[in-house]
């Protein structure tokens, strides 16, 4: 972004490029807060609810607009319209600044997100750092939500939700040093840059540490963003709603707005640090057609995980307290203990990375999701006939 | 840093560090420690040393207040219950607040406080320059501090799991706790 | 400097969508308080005891093994970033300090701090 100020800058010399910087990075901010943050968690909790009826076989909220695309809308005016209930016993002022504090950790993520090669609002060179301390924000706020509430589903949920995130903080952090390892910085820019577009070229590839890595990663940025199987804090046959119990209206929204917006912060954290995050072959010197192929190529990577985190939401069931404590401890730490040790020890030993391996690690990997649609297909014909009721023909 | 900033930053920081001795209620000072916490981290920020900002929020505003009000509702503190009904901690505690300003005021009457241009390299504060000092120069300081990280585990492991049991917590231990047990 | 003004307007831009909301939805909403409407919620039993009750040491005993771990990963990050200047010393430093931690980890598994009971 900072490069596209300098030149409107340079435009109007007689304004201080200050005053042109600071009106820019505002319209900009609002920019991506209204058009792309508030819509994306929005339409998120449309398409959740889509995927999940499909999963179970029902047709799920199909009225409001084509599809039902615009549900996410009319939840939003619905709950504007509800009564904003402060129940007597609360701290007031701690029950009002809960949500402040959890919406904005959640949108100042966006800071440092990459959306394409120049659209990104600021790539501060402490970047993935940056993320996991201002998220910290958001456990601060789920804390005060819950204990300020004054009711016990809150406060188990405010507590769970704490411990849960703090726990898996450490193997998030284990799974993030062999990126940083390979890349040699901790920028978003600069960590996508040391990747191409080609998947032999992405960090997941480079050796099997780094998929590993992959795949605590993504199951600790599900249990930090109280996702199941990780969403004991909120989960609703216990605790009826976790730390939001109390809250109501347009209160108890905003803290699922910042659920299903951190969904497609995970999405690009994982698309940056192992999947190469906007990289696109250099097809097209026009620099507009090339920004846009960047930024599509980025949203459809981040979504797809949006879309597994939804897949898993309604395949597994919630794990349980003691479940959840020994898997981080007893084995995402140690495994990421190992793969930090092996991705240093095989930087030692080949500094380039092995081209070789990097070919069988993409061979492995498309021959496990080859496997997957055959089975995927299998089941889907098998289906088909039964409905049609096929079985007794086939099999006569 | 421009006094147009440095003011009203300073104003936040030290009427939320007022807010953590005056308030009555042991979550609000936790929760007004976390906000004067931020804004040391924005100091920080216009001291230029980016790394150890995030790494105050991460360590300081996250793990350490994590702690705190994990303590504090542990001992299930109420808000009027504190050290005011005991006239001889609060005179201690007054006592012992009283020193330690004079002693500060002590140390900074002997000190000029008058600015001195220090002229920064551009790369100062980066993670890099952080780094390279951080394992060539003061390697050894890094090591020990294995050595602390050893002791705190240990330390809070023997005293946390004494009999490796917490069949005393267990009775005491109020409605939530019990259908957290029950849950599982 | 320069680059930190965009986060100081994303948190702001954070607290106006949270300030605009809430008070829009004050604004339309209905407001009814009674007495039923004001008591904490307990699936549709009254209420007994304080929300705020006492809570395992089992939390406590989770977030001091966070710090100390916390602390060690805060101080792989510079490491990370300049380990391939440093070669086989950073190697050999990181793993010093990794092993005398694995020691502490090893203690406190032994010791069953990572049971949940």
């Amino acid at each position: 972004m900072r490069a596209y100020l300098d030149a409107i800058a340079a435009g109007y010399p007689t304004v201080s490029p200050a005053l042109v910087y600071l009106i820019g990075m505002l319209a900009f901010g609002a920019l991506v807060v209204f058009v792309f943050i508030l819509p994306v968690a929005g339409i998120t909790s449309w398409v959740e609810r889509r995927v999940w009826a499909r999963i179970q076989s029902r047709i799920g909220p199909n009225r409001v607009g084509p599809g039902g695309f615009l549900q996410w809308l009319a939840d939003g005016l619905k709950n504007l319209l509800k009564e904003d209930v402060i129940p007597a016993a609360v701290d007031v002022p701690l029950f009002r600044i809960a949500p402040y504090v959890v919406v904005a950790g959640f949108v100042a993520a966006f800071v440092a997100l990459p959306f394409a090669g120049s659209l990104i609002i600021a790539d501060l060179n402490i970047g993935i750092l940056y993320i996991s301390a201002i998220t910290s924000l958001v456990v601060i706020g789920i804390l005060m939500a819950g204990w300020s509430s004054n009711n016990k589903w809150s406060m188990l949920g405010g507590i769970r939700s704490a411990t849960q995130i703090i726990c898996y903080e450490i193997p998030v952090g284990l799974s993030i040093f062999p990126v940083v390892l390979l890349s040699g910085t901790l920028s978003m820019q600069g960590i996508i840059s040391a990747q191409g577009w080609a998947p032999t070229s992405w960090h997941m590839f480079h050796s099997p540490f780094l998929f590993v890595s992959f795949l605590l990663f993504f199951v600790g940025a599900l249990a930090e963003g109280n996702r199941t199987p990780f969403d004991l804090p909120e989960a609703d046959s216990e605790l009826v709603a976790g730390f939001a119990t109390e809250y109501s209206g347009m209160r108890s929204l905003l803290f699922f707005l910042a659920e299903w917006g951190n969904l497609y912060v995970i999405g690009v954290l994982v698309s940056t640090l192992f999947m190469g995050g906007w990289q696109v072959p250099h097809f097209t010197d026009n620099g507009v057609v090339l920004a846009v192929a960047q930024f599509a190529t980025m949203f459809v990577k981040a979504y797809f995980w949006v879309f597994v985190a939804m897949w898993v939401r309604a395949t597994l069931p919630r794990v349980r307290v003691d479940q959840f404590m020994t898997l981080c401890w007893k084995y995402m730490v140690p495994i990421g203990l190992v793969n930090v040790v092996g991705t240093a020890t095989m930087m030692v030993v080949l500094p380039q990375g092995s081209i070789v391996l990097r070919w069988i690690m993409v061979a492995m990997t498309a021959a496990i999701l080859v496997q997957f649609a055959r089975r995927v297909f299998f089941h889907l014909r098998r289906a088909n006939y039964g409905r049609l009721g096929r079985i007794s023909e086939g099999a006569a | 840093m421009s006094p147009l900033a440095f003011y009203p930053l300073a104003f936040v920081c030290i009427a939320s560090a007022m807010g953590v001795v005056l308030s009555r209620n042991p979550v609000r000072s936790a929760l007004s420690l976390v906000a004067s916490l931020f804004c040391l981290a924005v100091f920080y920020v216009f001291l230029q040393a980016h790394l150890v900002a995030a790494l105050q929020i991460i360590v300081y505003a996250g793990a350490v207040m994590v702690l705190f009000l994990f303590v504090i509702t542990l001992l299930n503190l109420e808000s009027d219950r504190g050290l005011g009904e005991k006239p001889v901690l609060s005179a201690i505690g007054f006592g012992a607040g009283a020193i330690v300003a004079g002693g500060l005021i002590a140390a900074l009457s002997r000190t000029s406080l008058g600015a001195r241009a220090v002229t920064l390299v551009p790369t100062f504060g980066t993670t890099k320059v952080l780094a390279r000092q951080l394992f060539g120069d003061y390697l050894v300081a890094f090591e020990l501090t294995s050595m602390l990280l050893l002791v705190a585990v240990v330390g809070a492991v023997v005293l946390a799991k004494r009999d490796g049991s917490y069949e005393g917590d267990e009775q005491e231990a109020a409605v939530p706790a019990r259908s957290e047990e029950a849950s599982h | 400097m320069s680059d930190y003004i965009p986060v100081l307007i994303t948190l702001l831009l954070g607290v106006v969508i949270v300030a605009a909301m809430s008070n829009l939805n004050r604004l339309l909403g209905p407001r009814k308080m009674t007495a039923i409407k004001g008591e904490a919620f307990e699936c549709g039993n009254e209420a007994t005891g304080p929300g705020w009750g006492r809570f395992s040491i089992k939390f406590y005993m989770v977030a001091i093994l966070f710090i100390v771990f916390d602390v060690e990963v805060v101080f792989m990050y510079p490491w990370a970033v300049i380990y391939r200047e440093l070669g086989v010393f950073g190697f050999v430093e990181m793993a010093v300090f990794v092993l005398v931690l694995a020691v502490g980890y090893a203690f406190a598994w032994r010791k069953g701090a990572f049971e949940w009971r």
